[in-house]
């Protein structure tokens, strides 16, 4: 007996798909398996390190608990979409700058969040982004060089034509 | 060159040339593919119609496996196969086993006639998914027969205690007592005798990314291909294939960037032959990757789990005489590495202390649990603790400042012998405690104490820790505990390529090195371009698999650096001595009368008569009639580096010779108060400084030693394994076991003291456990600082706020 699907209809950095799922299947799987997009990674599997984390409607949810199912209709961002016409994303250039990474693994799910800390605060101090970050675990960093580089990030992110400027 | 006059040390080397990349903080080469998400870890890797198998795991600590039905799984949609331990009994032999009697503790990739631990698996399917995969284990029945089970490591050592193998006739796997130096002289003329008993819980790794395997198998050939992001030990990789049986030169491990180790991924060939195994008998390609449960479980990587009696012989004015330990350590249901990790703390069992003689006994205990694999420090982090904690109750009972007790007793000549044998290469441990005690702020802190004390009723602790970090494990230490085989020493090297193409580019190959979020790219990237001054950017870094690699053992012991150092200086000599020739044979002059210079060769002292590399490169690839006839085509060379510094061990193993001798140093100064309402820890500040030589990129050794801090304190505050007295598992996911997240780990001041080995490369020493293997012990000292005004002292960790609480209970303190 063939399993029950259903039709899910979504945008994922900004590219609408159509898809028949399991109502089962997660949203982690639907993005890695079903359209390739693996830089979502896969962590605890049950909703505590956040290395799954997406946007979701610009909201930061964990893939890994939640089903594709519950996706339809929405506009979910992953880490394929930060970078644009082959510049790294000031948030991932400054990870490489600061060292903010080590092997990468909650690395994806890590800039997902720290989006979403820039849209709701462009200006945070390092003890908010601490405190904000504390949703997602990194194993490798103690979070220092992270926290370093989300500021930094900041920074560059407020005062995008000085950036320019200096680049030119 | 000198020579230090000690048998078997390598020539002290000239580190006076300038440096060009090693030492510089650059952008670490491995990160814009982590960065675009494009990492290519094990997960990322499973391709359409790649098979998933899934373990069924034990709910039971210690049963007898009665009888087991896979029918109805079998008929589930979408499974291919289902295998249960018996058969997987027949289809592998018994996995790689470093340990002491593996005949009598047989550890199989499933349990084939009893389970011995929760979580062990017990059977594996094999499905189009793994949501298929899952639905299927659901559907096969075991029947167990439970046994008693026993989960405490003093208890399993006790008479009647049940037996984890009955085979072995005992739980205790090894036991031994070692006598280093004239211990009961020592003693004999100590003044004061300073006793504990302390209790070391089992944490792990846990890296955010699980084990995982893909495996295929070519019937045509008897080969098996397998990616995964354990390690693939070229020098070992006869014993996985044993395990797979076929011979090693018809196993091609490919390793992979793993998303973290921390230890946790050496030598984790389990997953690696379930999916071997199942590729076999399914002839289609499987992957195995494990799941959270399945890591925290059945990963075969718990850390140390340990039980001290010690005895430190004091003077009274504070001179440290001997000390006698006596450890228990519960390895768990299996023991796949022996007992090295009491290797790890013989290495540097002194500390950084002049102590004369060492009794150390050591009994390793079977319990029904998971057993102990690697987490960063290797066992060392745990000797570190127990010492400190003793040189800190010492102090507390002479009456003396523990700082000074500590510059007391510092070793101050290099390079010194311990009274194990092994050796300390150099360092300087006041100039690091000095710097140390200048970023914590040490006096103004040591005011505020008392300040928040007197006037708040607030107790902060203030914990200063000074510990050795050995690096450069030579496999020795897996040995020697036995009198029978006397193996000749163990080189354990280390392999690398170097390949310059016809148009100057460098590829870098590395052989057993996996990308483990340590660097080895940039590490090698630094060190090719300081050989040839060219962009660390440009080279290329290979990850060669096992089959056909040249000899190696990979990350662990904190090795890396120093060995891929050795490498690539040795491969970077031969390419440019046919480098030198044939720029020679170009100019027309004698190779002698050539030297290196920015990135060619030119007639010494003049640089308008010179061949670029490229130049060079180009005419050796196409054009080698213009040279020689001895001189071949092409621009290449590999380098064997063997363990620069290692000495047999005696025969009585009295002296067990050089076998970790890049020995650093660090000194950690955290400042905690202690809620004693709540009994939780905070942390108002935390200095670190660490000497592990000469650095090859300062921000990414900085990195290390926060990331390993932050695994320190979870291993001091948080993270323990907890098996309940019936041996059920009550951590089995991240709900239960605690990593610490960015509010539980403070901003670390960090500094660095570069006092360079005068044995290795521009004087490197590995680095990479350093956080980890200071933390436990600072943290527990300032704990116990913070406590001292009401007599309490901590001495088990994890010091969770139970413990605290229990702690402060005991004293008569409210808690």
């Amino acid at each position: 007996m063939a399993p029950t699907t259903c039709t899910i209809r979504l945008t994922v950095n900004g590219q609408p798909h159509v898809a028949k799922v399991e109502p089962r299947r997660l949203l982690v799987d639907f993005l890695r398996e079903d359209l390739g997009l693996v830089g979502t990674h896969i962590g605890c599997e049950h909703g505590v390190c956040g290395t799954c984390t997406v946007l979701l409607n610009g909201a930061s949810i964990r893939s890994c608990i939640t089903l594709a199912v519950q996706a339809d209709g929405a506009d979910i961002s992953t880490v394929e979409g930060l970078a644009r016409g082959g510049e790294l994303h000031p948030l991932q250039d400054e990870f490489s700058a600061k060292q903010g990474l080590q092997c990468g693994y909650c690395t994806p799910g890590m800039l997902m969040r720290a989006c979403e800390i820039l849209a709701e605060n462009p200006d945070p101090t390092p003890e908010q982004v601490r405190s904000a970050i504390a949703s997602n675990l990194c194993r490798c960093t103690g979070y220092q060089f992270i926290i370093e580089a989300v500021i930094s990030a900041a920074a560059r992110m407020r005062a995008p034509a000085a950036t320019e400027e200096v680049v030119s | 060159m000198t020579t230090t006059g000690h048998a078997g040390a390598p020539p002290v080397r000239d580190h006076s040339a300038k440096r060009r990349w090693v030492g510089q903080s650059i952008r670490r080469v491995e990160d814009p593919k982590f960065l675009l998400g494009r990492g290519g870890y094990i997960a990322d890797r499973i391709t359409p119609g790649t098979l998933h198998a899934a373990v069924l795991r034990s709910p039971h600590p210690h049963a007898r496996i009665l009888r087991i039905e896979t029918a109805q799984a079998l008929a589930s949609p979408g499974v291919h196969a289902v295998i249960t331990g018996q058969e997987a009994a027949e289809l592998c032999d018994p996995m790689p086993d470093f340990g002491p009697d593996p005949a009598r503790h047989t550890w199989r990739c499933l349990a084939a006639d009893k389970v011995r631990y929760v979580g062990e698996g017990v059977a594996v399917v094999v499905a189009d998914s793994r949501y298929l995969a899952e639905d299927a284990l659901e559907l096969i029945e075991v029947e167990y027969e439970p046994l008693p089970a026993v989960t405490d490591p003093e208890r399993a050592l006790a008479d009647g205690s049940p037996l984890v193998h009955e085979a072995l006739e005992s739980n205790c796997a090894y036991e031994r007592s070692f006598d280093f130096g004239d211990v009961e002289r020592d003693f004999a003329e100590a003044d004061v005798v300073v006793r504990d008993r302390l209790r070391w819980h089992r944490s792990g790794g846990q890296p955010l990314e699980t084990v995982g395997a893909i495996a295929e198998y070519e019937p045509g050939t008897g080969s098996f291909t397998i990616d995964t992001n354990t390690l693939s030990f070229t020098s070992y990789l006869f014993m996985a294939a044993a395990t797979l049986k076929v011979p090693a030169n018809k196993l091609d491990i490919r390793p992979v960037p793993a998303g973290g180790s921390f230890g946790s991924k050496l030598f984790a060939n389990k997953p690696a032959v379930i999916a071997g195994m199942c590729a076999r008998k399914t002839g289609r390609r499987v992957a195995y990757l494990e799941d959270r449960a399945d890591n925290i479980a059945n990963c075969d990587h718990h850390g140390s789990d340990r039980v001290y009696e010690v005895e430190l012989a004091m003077m009274r004015d504070g001179t440290m005489r001997s000390i006698k330990i006596d450890v228990i350590d519960d390895y768990g249901a299996y023991i796949q590495f022996g007992v090295g990790h009491h290797g790890n703390a013989l290495a540097q069992v002194v500390g950084p202390y002049t102590i004369g003689s060492v009794r150390y006994r050591v009994r390793a205990a079977l319990t029904n649990k998971n057993q102990q694999g690697a987490y960063r420090g290797f066992g060392s982090e745990v000797n570190n603790w127990m010492l400190e904690q003793m040189v800190d109750k010492a102090a507390r009972e002479l009456g003396l400042d523990p700082v000074a007790v500590r510059r007391k007793n510092f070793i101050r000549e290099f390079p010194h012998f311990i009274p194990t044998g092994n050796v300390y290469d150099s360092g300087d441990y006041e100039r690091v405690l000095d710097h140390a005690l200048e970023l914590a702020d040490y006096g103004h802190w040591r005011a505020e104490q008392r300040r928040l004390r007197e006037q708040e009723g607030r107790y902060i602790g203030i914990g200063v820790i000074t510990a050795q970090e050995r690096s450069v494990f030579s496999a020795t230490e897996f040995w020697f505990w036995f009198d029978e085989p006397g193996a000749p020493v163990t080189s354990t090297p280390e392999s690398v390529s170097l390949k310059v193409d016809a148009t100057g580019g460098i590829t870098a190959i590395l052989y057993s090195c996996a990308f483990w979020g340590n660097s080895p790219e940039t590490m090698v990237a630094q060190l090719v371009a300081e050989e040839f001054d060219c962009s660390p950017y440009d080279v290329s870094v290979v990850y060669h698999g096992s089959r056909d690699g040249l000899p190696a053992t990979g990350p662990g012991g904190s090795r890396t650096t120093v060995m891929l150092a050795g490498a690539v200086e040795g491969a970077a000599g031969k390419i440019k001595e046919k480098a030198r020739r044939a720029a020679a044979h170009l100019l027309e002059i004698d190779p002698d009368d050539m030297e290196w210079s920015d990135g060619g060769f030119q007639v010494r002292g003049d640089p308008e008569r010179k061949k670029s590399l490229a130049e060079i490169a180009v005419m050796l690839h196409l054009f080698k009639h213009s040279f020689p006839e001895d001189m071949e085509s092409g621009l290449d060379a590999s380098k064997v580096f063997d363990h620069p510094y290692t000495t047999m061990p005696s025969a009585d193993r009295k002296d067990l010779g050089v076998f970790y001798p890049f020995v650093g140093h660090a000194c950690h100064v955290p400042v905690v108060e202690v809620d004693t309402e709540t009994g939780v820890v905070t942390f108002l500040h935390y200095a670190a400084v660490h000497d592990c030589g000469t650095l090859v990129n300062p921000r990414s050794l900085a990195g290390h030693i926060v990331g390993g801090t932050a695994q320190g304190i979870g291993t001091a505050l948080y993270e323990e394994f907890v098996y309940d007295e019936d041996g059920q598992l009550l951590s089995s996911s991240f709900m239960d076991y605690l990593i610490p997240t960015a509010m539980e780990v403070p901003e670390l001041t960090i500094g660095h003291v570069e006092t360079p080995s005068p044995y290795t490369p521009h004087g490197i020493k590995g680095g990479g456990e350093g956080g980890r293997m200071m933390a436990p012990a600072a943290i527990n000292a300032a704990v116990n600082d913070a406590l001292a005004p009401l007599g309490v002292r901590l001495t088990e960790l994890p010091m969770t706020p139970e413990r605290i609480l229990a702690a402060l209970r005991a004293a008569g303190t409210t808690g």
